[in-house]
């Protein structure tokens, strides 16, 4: 390189920073990815020697991060498009696409590698299922194609806990299922509160969002019913092994508020919700994360007490 | 403009080139505590015809 390039004194591609290679991986969704597959770990019946457990999140983290690699280098053109996501290092011109395609690779068969070498294969296998969903399922094939793109897009982000229960036990059982059915479940609510008040970005970048394609009344219709089948899912675990008395009273409790949120967004119209500026719609979306968190803390509080007799029905 | 001063762009590279080096660092860390944790487990057993050598 010669030394002129010196003079230049904006970001170029093939000379990013560690910190936007790690923007790559989106750290916010990676941290629920860890918390949700530590809780499905830790929740399952079989122990894990602690470095071989340590190692396992760590890959399925990576394998996360990864998938959100690919992601934002196949998303690269929408991205430049949204406000929320212009920012993000290929749109703002730190990391290259290639750079981002080549880097989402090489951790995807990596993590994927190692964690079926730490663990078990059942594990790897819907490691990579995830990765493959996640990328080509739900990014290169629904999220512009069908208003439902979220709906069955979600089940990437459901995998997780799955994954932890996977490492420690094997195989599949209820319990993973339903800590599964309750992220594929809450995603749709969730994220449709969002793009209520986040209304123009998605029209302006061509995703068909429910918002655009079925109208805002349609969504805050499809709030209630998603809410109303996911509460059976999430007071239902609560009567198995991972569930018991305190994971039941945190399920109630945040299932009817999340069925009173949805109920009130339901409710309500445009011209109210532009009146207080999307106020129950912030109100719903907030609670969601608090909703989800709450329950997988109830199940890690339930595995972590029960040494004590105090978690579960037993 | 004098060039021994630090550029920003090199400032970009070493923090990406030390980043690596830990991350690098780590991953030998982690694997090394995998392998002793793998053979110290009670099941692990070396396979009868590598024993024998």
């Amino acid at each position: 390189m010669s030394d002129a390039s010196l003079n230049n004194t904006t970001a170029q591609t093939g000379d990013a920073g560690f910190g936007d290679f790690f923007a790559l991986l989106k750290p916010r969704v990676m941290s629920l990815v860890v918390f949700t597959a530590l809780v499905g770990l830790l929740a399952a019946p079989v122990g894990v020697h602690p470095i071989v457990g340590l190692a396992a999140i760590l890959f399925i983290a990576v394998g996360g991060g990864a998938s959100g690699a690919l992601n934002m280098w196949w998303d690269a053109d929408i991205d430049r498009v949204m406000k929320r996501t212009k920012g993000r290092p290929i749109p703002a011109g730190k990391v290259s696409e290639g750079e981002a395609f080549a880097f989402g690779m090489t951790l995807s068969v990596m993590s994927v590698v190692m964690l079926a070498l730490a663990t078990n294969f059942v594990a790897a296998g819907l490691l990579a299922f995830t990765i493959f969903f996640y990328v080509v399922i739900y990014s290169m094939w629904l999220k512009r194609w069908t208003p439902q793109n979220i709906v069955i897009g979600g089940a990437a982000g459901a995998f997780p806990p799955m994954i932890g229960w996977a490492v420690a036990t094997g195989g599949i059982s209820v319990e993973s299922v339903l800590m599964f059915t309750l992220i594929f479940m809450w995603t749709p609510p969730h994220f449709w509160a969002l793009c209520l008040f986040m209304k123009s970005d998605y029209e302006e970048a061509g995703v068909p969002m429910l918002t655009v394609t079925h109208g805002r009344r349609s969504t805050r219709k499809h709030i209630l019913v998603y809410t109303i089948l996911l509460a059976p899912i999430a007071i239902g675990a609560a009567f198995t092994s991972i569930g018991g008395p305190i994971y039941l009273a945190v399920a109630l409790v945040l299932n009817a508020l999340f069925l009173k949120g949805a109920w009130d967004i339901w409710r309500r119209d445009e011209v109210q919700a532009e009146s207080d500026k999307y106020r129950t719609e912030k109100k719903v979306f907030a609670l969601s994360l608090f909703y989800l968190f709450g329950h997988f803390t109830a199940i890690l509080l339930q595995s972590v007490l029960a040494p004590y007799g105090i978690g579960g029905w037993g | 403009m004098s060039l021994s001063k630090q550029h920003e762009m090199h400032k970009r590279r070493f923090s990406r080139n030390l980043g690596l080096g830990l991350v690098l660092a780590g991953f030998v860390a982690l694997v090394f505590g995998l392998t002793i944790a793998k053979v110290s487990n009670e099941d692990f057993a070396v396979p009868s015809s590598e024993a024998d050598g």
